[in-house]
């Protein structure tokens, strides 16, 4: 967690009160509350009464996808449509959302890059449009770094309510809710050194949506639940950090060519794109990654693969399968990670423990 | 020593995996996620192969302090033991598919990419001792005679012995759970498993059924008459009594038991019990756990069941078939199981039964 953050939770926790009480504890934390909503409101250029505090980027997803839906449904309109990259607090609702609720699912196809294929969106809304109900694209995508065109998808939409997930890219790149355009956006604190569990939705101004969570109706009648006010303070506290995006960037450069020349027949998957500063995911073809992971982790290196089953097993990233992987390449694949505080000393020390890791990942391939 | 710990989930792992890192190995536990679509619970007795079981073994490591990961040998598995399970099976034998898991999976796929890794050898929770002796690292039956492991482990080679730790070979299952609780491990109690993993209902002759087909057959007796109709021949086992149906009862009376299989014909052959005797058995494919057995005959046991008892024998190879001659008859072998060679409590070798007599 960020100094900042770090702070304001302290401080936070050992003030009384719930800000919906109308006493004077609780007007005192409302304060405290709605100055966090302000800052993050001027953060991605919305309106504050847009902020909807939520306990995850996941349930952001949640309430949107699944709101936007019902509202579009109820105007008769079935059809929703995602990118196939999309993060599983996207994938899963709209699977959910397909198997529950009779939901028409149009999943569309990303470039060899991990971008979405625009030219197949705009085939799908030229001949679906009347009948979606809600577009969903990234604004980033959590594996690869690729930057969605989400302005593009917007423009396309038209009357559309599209919806998109910008947790990896809050801080990291610009991002103004009012310019893009989108219905909803969703945030997530821990993403940019705020705490864990504590996420916001940026949902326009006159859209009402019906909630997930009935209750005490805090959030606008969309979220109910008591507001966690500390972890919401930190937010915006961590939220207020410079990031500094072109040393992190300068890094993850370093970090590919040096990659290049000790292992030319790497992959840098997503490299001809526009991509997040601080992450770069890297083919290391003829080892399973989950070998990887386990001796980069014993040489004091955490690095990520894709995803794992709910019981734990290695998968291959839908990501990298949706930019023309095999199941084999796809499960060849790591994600490094840079962030704020990471320093050539660490680039340098990665660099070191690799090219055995790689040569005992070669050797322990059994696929 | 760098080790790989095999962790199920059960009791017994995560007791080896803790004495491994008392012991002052450098331990990284593993789950091994051998089902391609594992159930969310865990039905009845079943001690691995659940999300349920990964939870627990990751728990596990959490509460030893090493770290765990999960590595997916599903396809192994499935082509090495289940499809190995089926085709003997459909062969009309009767294969011990721990024994093959033993041998493809847990010492073959782990134990070589663990070495790979650069790991120097495996960890289980089995139940069997090894030693150091002159002719290297020898395995020998746990203390625990009830709980023995030895027999599902013969398959191993020297060399995989040469990389196998088995931290539980010394204490009874009574004291492992007494030890786990002490060590504040929550699987203390957890039921055993039993049966086959892969078989999550426990009801073998149906999941054989589901999947060979339940084509109906003839049971004959020696002379070939038929005298009943079976439900699909391998889900019979060699002496078996129970379960016949059979209608037209022997001259004397006396009760009859499976003597042979013929999967070709699709035939169950039945007889009197005094026909199951058989003297001697031979096993093909052998592995030596020590040092290779020779043609001349020596004394010592051999065992044809994961819990049977070592039954005194003459043994020899003959330079493909490892032959052994009982002292006393035996009612009831099935081909395909394995015969494995003690001398005193120590593992000689393994081969799978090929031919009786």
């Amino acid at each position: 967690m960020s100094p900042a953050a770090f702070k304001a939770i302290s401080s936070q926790m050992q003030v009384l009160g719930n800000p919906s009480s109308l006493h004077t504890h609780g007007r005192s934390t409302r304060k405290s509350v709605e100055d966090a909503r302000e800052v993050i409101a001027k953060q991605v250029n919305c309106l504050p009464s847009e902020v909807i505090f939520t306990a995850s980027g996941t349930e952001a997803n949640n309430i949107a996808l699944k709101g936007l839906y019902w509202q579009g449904r109820a105007q008769g309109k079935n059809v929703v449509v995602i990118s196939a990259i999309e993060h599983h607090a996207i994938l899963d609702p709209a699977q959910w959302l397909k198997d529950h609720e009779g939901a028409e699912l149009i999943t569309v196809d990303v470039t060899a890059d991990g971008v979405i294929d625009l030219v197949a969106l705009k085939n799908v809304i030229e001949q679906r449009g009347s009948e979606i109900a809600v577009i969903s694209v990234m604004h980033a995508n959590n594996e690869t770094g690729t930057l969605q065109p989400v302005s593009e998808v917007v423009a396309m939409a038209g009357q559309i309510p599209v919806h998109t997930d910008a947790v990896q890219s809050f801080k990291k790149t610009p991002l103004s809710f009012s310019q893009l355009g989108v219905y909803a956006m969703t945030l997530s604190a821990h993403k940019v050194g705020g705490p864990l569990g504590i996420g916001a939705l940026i949902l326009k101004r006159a859209v009402e949506i019906p909630a997930l969570l009935h209750g005490g109706g805090q959030e606008r009648e969309i979220r109910s639940g008591t507001l966690n006010a500390p972890s919401i303070v930190a937010f915006a506290a961590a939220a207020q950090d410079e990031y500094p995006s072109t040393q992190v960037a300068q890094l993850r450069d370093q970090f590919i060519d040096r990659v290049k020349e000790l292992f030319p027949d790497v992959i840098i998957n997503g490299n001809n794109v526009d991509r997040l500063p601080g992450i770069v995911n890297v083919t290391f073809p003829g080892t399973q990654s989950d070998t990887l992971l386990l001796l980069l982790d014993k040489a004091n290196v955490s690095a990520s693969t894709g995803s794992a089953c709910s019981a734990g097993v290695h998968e291959a990233s839908h990501v990298l399968l949706a930019m023309g992987h095999t199941q084999q390449s796809a499960q060849s694949s790591l994600r490094f990670s840079f962030g704020s505080t990471s320093t050539l000393e660490d680039l340098n020390f990665i660099l070191s423990v690799l090219p055995d890791v790689i040569a005992r990942g070669r050797a322990a391939n059994i696929k | 020593m760098k080790l790989i710990a095999a962790m199920s989930g059960g009791v017994d792992s995560a007791v080896a995996a803790a004495r491994a890192v008392e012991a002052g190995h450098d331990v990284i536990g593993v789950h091994l996620a051998l089902a391609a679509n594992p159930q969310k619970y865990r039905s009845g007795a079943r001690g691995c192969c659940t999300i349920e079981d990964s939870h627990d073994a990751r728990r596990a490591a959490d509460v030893i302090g090493i770290p765990f990961y999960i590595w997916d040998m599903a396809e192994e598995f499935h082509d090495g033991v289940v499809e190995d399970f089926l085709a003997e099976y459909a062969a009309g034998r009767t294969p011990n598919p721990c024994l093959r898991c033993n041998e493809k999976i847990k010492f073959a796929a782990v134990l070589d990419r663990a070495r790979s890794m650069g790991f120097d050898g495996v960890v289980t929770g089995h139940y069997a001792r090894t030693q150091i002796s002159e002719s290297g690292k020898t395995l020998h039956r746990a203390v625990d005679h009830s709980k023995d492991q030895s027999y599902v482990l013969s398959v191993l080679t020297i060399e995989q012995i040469a990389g196998a730790i088995f931290p539980l070979g010394d204490t009874t299952k009574v004291d492992i759970r007494k030890e786990a609780e002490a060590r504040g491990l929550a699987v203390a109690q957890k039921p055993d498993s039993h049966d086959i993993c892969f078989v999550p209902s426990g009801d073998n002759a149906g999941w054989l059924r589901d999947r060979l087909g339940s084509e109906t057959g003839p049971i004959v007796d020696q002379d070939g008459k038929k005298i009943g109709e079976h439900k699909g021949a391998y889900t019979y086992t060699i002496g078996q009594r129970k379960g016949l149906g059979l209608t037209v009862p022997t001259a004397d009376g006396s009760p009859r038991f499976v003597l042979k299989i013929e999967p070709v014909t699709n035939t169950v052959v039945v007889g009197a019990r005094e026909e199951l005797a058989i003297t001697t058995m031979k096993g093909e494919r052998p592995v030596w756990c020590g040092p290779q057995v020779t043609d001349k005959e020596q004394e010592g046991f051999v065992q044809i069941r994961a819990h049977g008892a070592p039954l005194p024998c003459t043994y020899y190879f003959d330079g493909q078939l490892l032959v052994a001659k009982l002292a006393e008859p035996l009612l009831g072998l099935a081909t395909g199981q394995a015969m494995v060679i003690y001398d005193g409590d120590r593992v000689v070798g393994s081969a799978t039964i090929c031919q009786t007599q």
